[in-house]
């Protein structure tokens, strides 16, 4: 114990028999000494413990037969009855099949777009011009994905939708097409929603990493006869690499979460569940929709389980590559 | 700085590019705002893109007389309220605690914080723990889950931590105690922080539309955005009812004066004001806000 500790004692002076009194006070004796502190933190973490705790062991309801009317104590334990129920199901197949996809198509495209856009800002010599693109491909990301899904719904309905009235134009379609029923189509509007509503936003981490590169790098460059594309990729992008790279392991990491609100939203008509429907959403349709507690809540442990082990080993890649933010 | 031919192709791809790109994040909004200010039954015609055909502001009558939607509105306001002023107290509070070395059981509490943005006991425990807790239908539910933030715990820590040292050892000798330490001289000196990080709290709460939709089924209790997507829901049902019998669709938008579709705009519309209102703000302070967040893990 330092000095200064004891100073919460109020008023009395630090004096040297005092602190020696004081290490030798049992734990609960020091505990009351600060409860004022110790209020602080308590209350919050309270709630920390109610809300967050409670639910991970809540997750054992998995191994149960849970019936609402026996309650949590005494429903019926099941062991693994659930998950081999839901290995066994042939939603399985397609449920993963649908998060993993997604997931990638959103690693592939929704991943690398902020970086080309921040790589193209960087390139804007007009600085009203940039900020006006900043400021609206920044708007997006602050609106709920029920205002985002209605612009998507409005933009492709059959009887208003824009992009029906462009299609119908340019002759390449005979009649509107009700895109949001057609499965074919779920997983590109689904990715390009996505890039519309966060590419700004994603794109402030790099642009706040090319801000970082030594301007020095670029005369060198243009010296020697460079040109503004050779120099991108020569030290714009091998600059930023080390910040790509750690985003990109932990979005890796990310992979069991495909998305929830976002697909959960677009997907109102029920032909596209085909393509559509992920782990988090069958969780919801299965568990709190159709009532299969025990059931959903394996399936929700299952992906937890999984997204765990993704994200440990992403984060202990993340720090050995060297390149670690934090 | 000279430039190559090469270099103004490339800036001219790059104008071009970023102009498109402008334009698209920029179009659904107008046109959704078009079709708000567009008479209801002549936007069944279809064909409105960048102008309103016949200008009204009926729409908007409508939508501010439902009493549904008003009633969404008051609960939206009164949720993002008090829960960011409760969210914002109760985290930073927290963090100011964790701050004290002498703190018995930092550590460990750091840890019990840090886990939970690791792993989470998912969608179905919390559901019951809700249920067995007696929060459903009820308006705590909104604020109560989310009450304690871990990460803008960490951010406020992080600033506590950076404000001079000296100050907070002056008030301890004048007889300040760490709660008159906080409220008169931590609070003061953190409007920044306090004010970033209630801004995107109440963005957050605002948006919120998946809570109520399970948790609540008192329609007088929905916030309008979970208003606003059961109208978008029905919306589609009509839609998808006009592919299989258009008669009975059409009867059903005849019968009322304004078609949902008008009105469903001029609800997004009025629910999207408050963002694009405290945007300026939320734009001066997320650059700073993302890259605390990114550094500090």
């Amino acid at each position: 114990m330092s000095p200064t500790d004891l100073s919460t004692s109020k008023g009395s002076a630090p004096d040297p028999g005092l602190q020696i009194k004081a290490s030798k006070q049992s734990g609960w004796q020091r505990f009351i000494k600060q409860i004022d502190i110790q209020l602080m933190v308590l209350p919050a973490l309270c709630f920390v413990f109610v809300f967050s705790y409670i639910p991970m062991y809540g997750v054992l309801t998995a191994f149960q037969d849970y019936s609402l009317f026996k309650g949590f104590f005494a429903s019926n334990w099941v062991g693994f009855k659930h998950f081999v129920a839901f290995f066994n199901s042939p939603d399985f197949e397609r449920v993963l099949r649908n998060t993993l996809v997604i997931s990638f198509l959103k690693l592939l495209i929704s991943f690398p777009a902020p970086i080309l856009l921040a790589l193209m800002l960087n390139e804007v010599g007009n600085k009203y011009f940039k900020s006006l693109v900043q400021t609206l491909s920044y708007l997006p990301h602050f609106l709920s994905w029920v205002i985002v899904s209605g612009f998507v719904i409005s933009m492709l309905s059959v009887d208003n939708g824009s992009i029906n009235i462009i299609l119908e134009k340019l002759n390449l379609i005979e009649e509107p097409l009700n895109f949001l029923s057609m499965p074919e189509y779920f997983w590109s509007i689904l990715i390009t929603t996505n890039v519309w509503k966060e590419i700004g936003f994603a794109s402030i981490v790099y642009l706040a990493a090319i801000a970082g590169i030594d301007p020095h790098l670029y005369e060198a460059a243009s010296m020697d006869g460079a040109s503004r594309f050779k120099q991108i990729f020569l030290i714009t992008l091998p600059c930023i690499m080390p910040v790509v790279i750690i985003f990109m392991i932990l979005a890796i990491g990310n992979i069991m979460n495909a998305g929830f609100e976002d697909i959960l939203l677009l997907s109102k008509d029920k032909i596209v569940w085909s393509v559509s429907d992920v782990l988090d959403t069958y969780v919801l349709r299965v568990g709190i929709e159709n009532h299969r507690y025990s059931y959903a809540a394996a399936v929700g442990l299952f992906k937890s389980v999984v997204s765990i082990i993704l994200l440990t080993i992403a984060n202990a890649v993340a720090r050995r590559s060297g390149n670690s933010l934090w | 700085m000279k430039l190559t031919f090469g270099d103004k192709m490339l800036q001219f791809w790059i104008y071009l590019f970023l102009t498109l790109l402008a334009f698209v994040t920029f179009y659904p909004f107008w046109n959704a705002g078009v079709i708000s200010l567009n008479d209801g039954k002549d936007t069944m015609l279809g064909g409105i893109t960048f102008w309103p055909r016949e200008f009204t502001l009926e729409n908007y009558k409508i939508v501010l007389q439902d009493e549904r939607i008003l009633n969404g509105f008051v609960i939206s306001v009164s949720r993002t309220l008090l829960g960011t002023l409760l969210s914002i107290f109760a985290t930073s509070l927290l963090a100011y605690g964790m701050t004290k070395r002498e703190l018995m059981g930092r550590k460990y509490y750091m840890i019990m914080c840090v886990f939970t943005m690791y792993f989470s006991g998912g969608l179905i425990p919390t559901y019951l723990l809700i249920r067995e807790l007696g929060l459903m239908d009820t308006f705590w539910v909104m604020i109560l889950p989310g009450l304690v933030s871990v990460w803008n715990m960490i951010i406020f820590r992080t600033f506590f931590a950076g404000l001079p040292a000296g100050l907070e050892e002056s008030a301890k000798m004048d007889g300040c105690g760490p709660w008159k330490t906080y409220f008169f001289i931590v609070l003061p000196l953190s409007g920044p922080v306090i004010a970033t990080l209630s801004l995107f709290t109440a963005v957050a709460h605002w948006n919120e539309w998946f809570i109520p939709s399970i948790y609540i089924n008192n329609e007088n209790l929905l916030p309008v955005q979970t208003i606003l997507r059961n109208t978008l829901n029905a919306n589609i049902m009509t839609e998808q009812m006009s592919k299989l019998d258009p008669q009975a669709a059409a009867r059903m938008a005849g019968a009322s004066n304004v078609t949902t579709k008008s009105l469903s705009m001029a609800t997004m519309m009025v629910a999207t004001l408050p963002i694009i209102m405290v945007y300026p703000f939320l734009q001066r302070f997320f650059v700073k806000g993302v890259l605390v967040g990114s550094l500090k893990e």
